[in-house]
């Protein structure tokens, strides 16, 4: 008996080594990633675009209850891959947090990080990316609730403030309330949705992110009217999809896919008109974006019909809003396209 | 001298007046005995009876009488007024409703959601299986290579006429049983070597097996973590690349191992000399003495503990939340984002831990079972 | 000599023919293996290290722990010393590190008291207590602790707001923001207080144990406690009077949006912390129970049969027995607590982890971040490692 189990037991240890050894080829599945210069060809023979994406932030990146990546910055990985590959559902969404975002970019692990990151200086120039455009324009503010009688952030001496660690919020933060000679108790939580949670549970007088993010916040809570975003800002947070230093064709191929959907809102192109304003439309700037006349898709190393496909996919820069941020509650603001409505969005000339 | 009479009182009963034999069976001795046994026992067993019935009924109350199971969901947004409206006196199971499939499967493709369910039974029946002891023999190496090679074939499709599924949508209760699984078939094999590495008699080799387990057992699981998830990139030449997922995985095994080593060790530690100095007796050498003696009785005895340790590594698993891998924590918790659905924390958590809970529950029962059926020969 | 400490049944006579560069020779072999594992393991290292190396210098990263001198900037909430965002990195990771260990021994010392009392209640004749407390045990142990974690923060945030607080007794108020409570104003004469008691609690030590050599060499038992209240009691109140008997104490009070004044516990903190205790608790609860059940009835019986009394038999006979028995799984569910620790990162107490992780993402210096991680934790855990191991070696059982 007692030898019958001992010979089990070999076989028990051999049979897990040998299921474990037939098992690391399924999973040491390593994808040779491309040094910086030649992305767009890796993206190309890949066949798909690798997104870094936030891990879920309401209306720029979330999944849905099917698990299908929505929201703002979604649709810039989709358009991308609309314009390379004319199917915007060749990407590969990575979620990525706060802390191993950059890294994720900088060791190739994806192709472009579209995670509402601030363009700042040391971002552009140590850490080794390009920031090909700015897709939103915002700006650090305080919410409150109402019944907390504050009217502007310089009453929020003595408050206690929710903030995410790690950010250029949390900085921002103490500059400004060194600067305005502001004490303040932090409360620190990495996930923005335990942090959100903290803040309508009452355990900070003020919770402050970019603008965008506390019009979010408010839109979301049963009671919208119960809670105030202070007037003041107090920072410039420009946001923008972020790639690799050193390959200027794909960095170029974002940023026109950014101008592109801009030009196409300020021009009157929409998902729905693109074919048929391809076809038609006799406006020579529209012939040359839609790829009737001339090759400027050529000049981008895309499809000529790159910008119809885009728009096909997504639909203009303002259905893209429209389409995401508008239900949370975001105003366009400086996100207006400029000249037609004011803002801060504008297209160089698509010649 | 009080003292020495009542001493003396209760030594022998037949000094004082003899009372009627109490009942010593029955359902009421029964609850004599154990529930008001003095008056201490009595004022515990009324103060918490009190507690229970009251804790159940509002338990009761908010999780199923004032509940509410579903709400409408209009143009893709759910209408929670209704749940809000509770303020938290019932739970929201409606979230678990609208969202239960998200979060045990992640962003795995909405219409292929069979393919990871699947993949949730063939873990479990391989647990099931390899928990039988009349499989511990060599059936157990097909049983493992075909299931795996299934749950393989069903995640990454690519075959068959299944769609190709990459890694980065995984998500849920499959991932936490992947982690959780390859992590223990990897590190187990690693675990044996790094214990016989610690008792050798090459100091070489011991003081690297022992520099291994006391540096990750000194440190926690999430500082391994975070390093596979910030530092792993860097050690890699350029433009070689691992999975975000296979990186995470690696580190559980280093952290698995370390500590399997150690529940070996103590198998080998607890074997009597006489086995060690009879196989040298017999001319054997090292490695026929430790894999025909040796091991199998140490491993034999270390199966209770390394079914306990499995289920801490189930536990860990969790811990991936912090790097933003879509386990079946995080799932849970991502799935809260969605504004209609904000502050449903608990009834996520409540979902989330059953779940868990039937795992580790199981896996527990199954080593305590285990540990009386392996210690038989020893009692008498 | 220094063979007594290698297991013996590795001690063999060193073999008098000479070293034979064959196969067969059992010392080439282990020469051969050696020099293999080690070669592998080095290339390897090397292998990462150069590969490190190249990586940094692409992608500029700057090394060194140059960053620790540079101002932190960031907010830090619970702190044990002074700390302000204009202080350095290395402030900043200080705090982290007394924070950390602030919990980690709150914790196990709340751990030990919770977990022995269930332990001892799994033992309980009362059924109704033992099936609590083992329902107890199997439902904590069957749950990850990041959900427990996740769970008590959820509790704690249902608390009401600072104006709504409860307020149970003067000066105490429980809200959403915290315990506050009345803290005494501290000043020299109190820390000289502490440091009195703390030399009562030696002296008496001292006192006891010549006590006892005395009782040894005459039989006399001698009485010790009249000496060590005197000594742990008086000894501090004598000094703080000496000192002037400095005595204000500071109430909070609603001011503005918060409490000031006084002294508080965070939300996170006391999330963390029950969360912690509770869940060590569980494995505590078992190691007690086991080890109490370990002591045989026969020893019971022994000591009571040489006419000790009850209490005797605890101290004297059980208890020594059964600690034996519980302070090598004790001592790793101690330093389980401390790492598991590390968690409070999910919510918002700001321990080493979560401030090194803040640093780290500011600077972009992920190695060093987490090499201090790592470092601060291993430190802890061998100090914890080998206290207990000589604790344990004091109580350990002297064998033939």
């Amino acid at each position: 008996m007692k030898h019958v189990l001992r010979r089990s037991m070999i076989r028990t240890l051999g049979a897990a080594l040998i299921a474990s050894t037939m098992a690391l080829p399924a999973v040491a599945q390593q994808q040779p990633a491309a040094p910086a210069a030649a992305t767009l060809d890796a993206i190309r023979a890949r066949g798909t675009l690798i997104c870094g994406v936030n891990t879920g932030l309401a209306g720029f990146a979330q999944p849905d209850s099917q698990g299908v990546w929505r929201g703002f910055d979604a649709d810039y990985c989709r358009a991308v891959a609309a314009a390379l590959f004319n199917d915007p559902n060749k990407v590969r969404y990575v979620p990525t947090t706060a802390q191993n975002r950059f890294t994720a970019l900088q060791s190739g692990e994806v192709d472009m990080l579209a995670r509402n990151t601030t363009w700042t200086l040391s971002r552009d120039t140590s850490l080794g990316f390009d920031f090909p455009a700015i897709n939103f324009y915002d700006g650090q503010g305080f919410m409150v609730k109402t019944s907390l009688g504050v009217r502007t952030a310089r009453e929020l001496d003595g408050a206690t403030i929710c903030v995410q660690p790690g950010t250029t919020t949390e900085q921002n933060l103490t500059d400004w309330a060194r600067a305005n000679r502001v004490n303040f108790t932090p409360v620190v939580i990495e996930r923005l949705e335990e942090l959100v949670t903290a803040f309508v549970a009452g355990r900070c007088d003020a919770y402050t992110t970019d603008v965008s993010g506390l019009a979010s916040t408010r839109s979301a809570q049963a009671r919208p009217a119960d809670y105030l975003i202070l007037p003041d800002v107090i920072s410039k947070e420009p946001l923008g999809p972020l790639v690799r230093h050193g390959d200027q064709r794909f960095s170029d191929l974002v940023r026109w896919i950014h101008f592109g959907l801009v030009a196409a809102e300020e021009l009157g192109i929409t998902a729905a008109n693109v074919q048929q304003m391809a076809a038609n439309d006799t406006r020579p700037e529209v012939q040359r974006m839609l790829g009737r006349n001339g090759d400027l898709g050529r000049m981008l190393a895309v499809d000529n019909a790159w910008l119809v496909n885009v728009i096909r996919a997504v639909g203009n820069y303002g259905e893209v809003f429209e389409r995401n941020l508008t239900p949370i509650g975001i105003q366009r603001g400086p996100n207006a396209v400029w000249p037609t409505a004011g803002g801060l969005q504008f297209a160089p000339p698509f010649r | 001298m009080s003292d020495i009479t009542l001493n003396a009182a209760a030594a022998n009963p037949e000094a004082t007046p003899r009372n009627p034999p109490v009942a010593t069976t029955g359902p009421i001795a029964w609850v004599r005995e154990n529930l008001f046994s003095g008056w201490l026992s009595t004022a515990v067993t009324l103060l918490l009876g009190y507690l229970i019935i009251r804790s159940v009924v509002g338990f009761v109350d908010w999780a199923f009488i004032n509940a509410i199971w579903s709400v409408p969901v209009v143009n893709g947004v759910a209408q929670t007024q209704s749940c809000r409206e509770l303020h938290g006196a019932g739970a929201c199971w409606a979230v678990v409703t609208e969202k239960h499939r998200f979060m045990l499967f992640g962003t795995y493709p909405y219409d292929e959601h069979w393919r990871p369910a699947i993949v949730c039974v063939l873990f479990v029946a391989l647990y099931i299986v390899s928990a039988m002891r009349r499989f511990w023999n060599w059936t157990l190496i097909p049983i493992w290579a075909v299931m795996l090679t299934l749950i393989g074939i069903l995640m990454w499709g690519g075959v068959f006429g299944l769609s190709y599924v990459p890694q980065e949508r995984w998500g849920g209760l499959p991932i936490t049983l992947i982690l959780a699984t390859f992590g223990l078939a990897f590190a187990f094999p690693l675990s044996i070597l790094v214990a016989l590495g610690r008792r050798s008699n090459l100091p070489a080799i011991k003081v690297l097996c022992v520099l291994y387990v006391e540096l990750i057992r000194g440190v926690p699981l999430i500082s391994l973590l975070f390093m596979a998830s910030v530092m792993f990139p860097l050690f890699l030449p350029e433009g070689m690349n691992i999975d975000k997922l296979l990186r995470a995985q690696i580190a559980i095994i280093l952290f698995a191992g370390a500590y399997l080593a150690e529940v070996v060790r103590g198998g080998l530690q607890a074997l009597p000399k006489g086995q060690y100095e009879a196989a040298d007796a017999m001319g054997l050498t090292y490695w026929q003495k430790t894999g025909l003696i040796i091991l199998p009785q140490a491993l034999r005895l270390v199966i209770p503990p390394l079914v306990n340790t499995f289920i801490g590594f189930f536990k860990d698993t969790s811990l991936v939340l912090i790097i933003g891998i879509f386990d079946l924590l995080t799932a849970g918790k991502t799935a809260i984002v969605e504004p209609a659905w904000q502050g449903f924390g608990v009834e996520v958590y409540v979902f989330v831990g059953l779940i868990y809970l039937v795992f580790c529950f199981a896996m527990s029962k199954y080593s305590q079972a285990l540990e009386t059926d392996l210690n038989r020969h020893s009692r008498r | 000599m220094s063979d007594a400490t290698v297991d013996p049944r590795f001690r063999r006579k060193p073999p008098k023919r000479p070293l034979r560069l064959s196969w067969a020779d059992e010392r080439i072999r282990g020469i051969v293996w050696q020099i293999l594992v080690v070669g592998v393991v080095g290339t390897i290292f090397y292998w990462l290290w150069s590969n490190t190396a190249h990586n940094l210098e692409v992608r500029r990263i700057a090394t060194g722990f140059g960053f620790l001198n540079r101002e932190a900037g960031l907010p830090i909430a619970e702190h044990v010393i002074s700390y302000e965002p204009t202080d350095t990195y290395l402030r900043a990771l200080t705090v982290g590190v007394l924070n950390t260990l602030k919990v980690s021994i709150v914790g196990i010392v709340l751990a030990t008291i919770l977990g022995t009392t269930i332990g001892i209640a799994r033992l309980s004749k009362n059924f109704l207590v033992s099936k609590i407390a083992s329902f107890y045990v199997e439902v904590i142990r069957d749950l990850p602790l990041l959900l427990q974690l996740l769970f008590w923060y959820t509790v704690m945030q249902g608390l009401p707001g600072p104006r709504q607080a409860f307020h149970p007794t003067e000066g105490v108020f429980l809200s959403n923001r915290g315990l506050r409570f009345p803290a005494l104003e501290w000043e020299g004469a109190h820390t000289a207080a502490v440091v009195a008691f703390i030399a009562g609690i030696v002296l008496t030590w001292l006192y006891g144990r010549s006590a006892r050599a005395k009782q040894m060499a005459d039989g006399q038992p001698r009485r010790v406690w009249p000496a060590a209240i005197a000594l742990i009691a008086g000894l501090p109140v004598v000094v703080w009077l000496a000192m002037g008997a400095p005595w204000t104490i500071e109430w909070p009070a609603l001011r503005g949006f918060n409490f000031r004044g006084g002294a508080n516990v965070s939300p996170e903190f006391a999330a963390l912390l029950i969360g912690l205790v509770t869940y060590t608790a569980g494995f505590i609860a078992e190691v007690v129970r086991a080890g109490i059940l370990a002591v045989n009835q026969g020893q019971w019986e022994a000591a009571q049969a040489l006419g000790l009394r009850h209490g005797s038999v605890l101290r004297l006979i059980v208890l020594p027995q059964a600690l034996r028995v519980i302070i090598p799984p004790l001592t790793s569910n101690y330093l389980s607590l401390a790492k598991n620790s590390s968690l409070a990162v999910a919510i918002g107490y700001q321990d080493i982890v979560s401030i090194a992780n803040t640093t780290l993402n500011q600077t972009g210096q992920a190695i060093e971040g987490i090499a201090i991680i790592m470092a601060v934790y291993l430190t802890i855990s061998l100090s914890i490692s080998l206290f207990m191991n000589w604790y344990n070696a004091r109580i350990a059982l002297v064998e033939r």
